[in-house]
């Protein structure tokens, strides 16, 4: 197509279709002003960024504010955490949600059944201050995690002050509060299974062990490479927002992760450009790696997400 | 399955014993499923903090306001994307969906907030979440999913689009309408880092802040109604009262509304 018979298109489309273009407009307008000015706002990673000046930043500076971050040892320690909290949460909190659904799956009672996933659900629907605000209260030293541990004659801890701790109280308290609601995709998946396939195996003389692994599972992967993706997507923002309402001084050691640490350089302390160089990093590996666990599903299994 | 409930509820009923007990009781360690010491005070104190109200009053506010702009942002996008033959519909699509894999990072985003003059406003905690990419593609696929015979028959008998967007198509999708309503609002009413970032102010803070500060010790966050003296002996007490109440709406809706969200996530799902 030529540019002149294109250019004529668009106008008959505009013509034609005006009132509905006329629609997009706002939402557009969002997308651009809120969601891409963001995105080329970064440039003050290389330029020196005044407080009250251009929103772009006075003058380039180069890779100034990179090298200064990849010179920061704190830089380097909550980047090892952000890997680590971000590993545990994929070891751990992606398995539950499907074995819960198995588990949802056998069972048999269907109002009791319905009733379960119900409250399995509920916690996803609380707002993440409350969720911390319960953790720390159970966790307390007057809380009744510590009663128990007394009451086995053990001595109490201090759950939310201790470093060593705080990995576990984290990865805990995202699985009670992801768990339940993260199994409806997968119960979506498996009634897509056909019916026929069970009893094919049962005449072949698979039970009822062999039936989920030659059967369900295989019918829910593309569900578990979906959700895969994504939460590698997610992988380096982990938590932000209940990593600062859990974490204290105390706990930075373990704590502390690339997005905290650059709320603090940035926000608190006014150091916007080092802090963008910071946030820019982050969303590239992110991307990086969302883009590259796609290509490797896809290779791999035939499933990717676009 | 027992087991889920259990370790699902314990939780809430531990911090709603906690609320009801005296705080000797509770430094003792005694208070673990019912409450011990039945004791009211700290209700009576949160209930009696103007500030509590104000806020309390703020979230109602905000989430209004915030759900109205977001309904009608995302619903015009959405209907302009399922009308499949449109040209430029697939760049619409796309602007859309590269946002949920890769964002402008906080620092830019609050130092365009801050520059457009929308810190300590409403706007703030309104405006820069007003599309959820998640919540459109939901509406998208709902809307793609109307017969087009009826929005043809429409024109024919001389409806514009706009006409057909308000008269046929939004009667057909009030099922629709009412889960995203259901998506926006509760995420809203539990939103707090956008007010705790651009917000200065106590008083124009989420009940959602108000609960923050009180858990990491900031503030007592209180005036009216008691000594300092008693919120200091009552802090805990103060905390597990302040989570009942910022946790009841949603626990009084949740169990009529929740099979709405199921099955707005199916919908998202299966065809998104």
């Amino acid at each position: 197509m030529t540019t002149a018979t294109a250019g004529r298109s668009w106008r008959r489309a505009l013509r034609r279709d005006w009132q509905l273009y006329s629609l997009v407009v706002l939402p557009l307008l969002f997308f651009l002003v809120f969601r891409y000015l963001p995105m080329i706002g970064n440039v003050i990673a290389f330029r020196r960024f005044e407080p009250g000046g251009s929103l772009l930043g006075e003058r380039w500076v180069g890779l100034r504010y990179v090298r200064m971050f990849l010179a920061d040892p704190t830089f380097w320690q909550v980047f090892t955490n952000t890997l680590w909290l971000g590993t545990l949460i994929l070891v751990f909190c992606f398995p539950v949600p499907i074995v819960l659904a198995l588990l949802f799956n056998e069972f048999r009672g269907r109002a009791l059944k319905r009733f379960v996933q119900s409250v399995s659900y509920l916690p996803h629907f609380l707002s993440i201050v409350i969720v911390a605000g319960i953790t720390m209260q159970l966790l307390a030293t007057d809380g009744p995690v510590n009663q128990a541990l007394r009451a086995f004659g053990g001595e109490p801890v201090a759950f939310l002050q201790e470093p060593g701790w705080f990995r576990t109280v984290f990865v805990g308290s995202e699985i009670w509060q992801t768990a339940g609601w993260g199994t409806i995709l997968y119960l979506a998946a498996l009634t897509t299974i056909d019916e026929d396939l069970y009893e094919a195996a049962r005449i072949d003389g698979a039970n009822r062990w062999r039936q989920i692994w030659h059967v369900t599972l295989p019918g829910i992967r593309p569900t578990m490479i979906t959700l895969l993706i994504l939460n590698i997507g997610t992988f380096m923002a982990v938590g932000f927002e209940k990593v600062m309402l859990l974490y204290n001084p105390l706990t930075y050691p373990t704590a502390d992760v690339i997005s905290t640490y650059l709320y603090r350089t940035g926000v608190e302390s006014n150091n916007f450009s080092y802090a963008a160089a910071i946030g820019l990093f982050e969303a590239v590996i992110g991307l990086i790696l969302i883009l590259s666990a796609n290509q490797l599903s896809r290779r791999a299994v035939g499933t990717s997400l676009w | 399955m027992t087991g889920v409930v259990v370790v699902t509820l314990y939780p809430f009923l531990t911090i709603i014993a906690r609320s009801f007990s005296s705080e000797s009781r509770i430094r003792a360690g005694e208070v673990s499923l019912w409450p011990r010491g039945f004791d009211l005070t700290t209700y009576r104190i949160v209930l009696g903090d103007g500030m509590f109200w104000r806020n309390y009053g703020n979230t109602v506010l905000y989430t209004v306001v915030a759900t109205a702009v977001a309904m009608a942002l995302t619903t015009c996008y959405a209907y302009v994307l399922s009308k499949k033959e449109l040209k430029g519909r697939g760049v619409l699509v796309g602007v859309a969906v590269f946002t949920m894999f890769f964002s402008g990072g906080l620092i830019p985003h609050y130092v365009l907030i801050t520059s457009l003059g929308m810190k300590n406003t409403l706007w703030a905690v309104v405006i820069p979440n007003a599309i959820s990419v998640f919540n459109l593609l939901v509406m998208k696929a709902f809307f793609e999913s109307l017969p087009d015979e009826l929005e043809e028959a429409a024109q024919i008998d001389g409806l514009s689009t706009y006409g057909i967007l308000l008269r046929i198509v939004l009667p057909l999708s009030k099922a629709v309408i009412a889960t995203m309503v259901l998506f926006y609002s509760v995420s809203f009413w539990n939103s707090w880092f956008s007010a705790f970032l651009y917000m200065d102010r106590t008083e124009l803070m989420p009940v959602t802040v108000y609960l923050r500060n009180l858990i990491v010790g900031a503030t007592g966050g209180t005036n009216a109604g008691a000594s300092t003296e008693q919120l200091t002996q009552v802090a805990s007490n103060i905390q597990s009262v302040t989570i009942v109440l910022t946790a009841l709406p949603i626990l009084c809706v949740y169990p009529f509304v929740q099979r709405y969200f199921v099955s707005g996530v199916m919908l998202g799902a299966v065809k998104g």
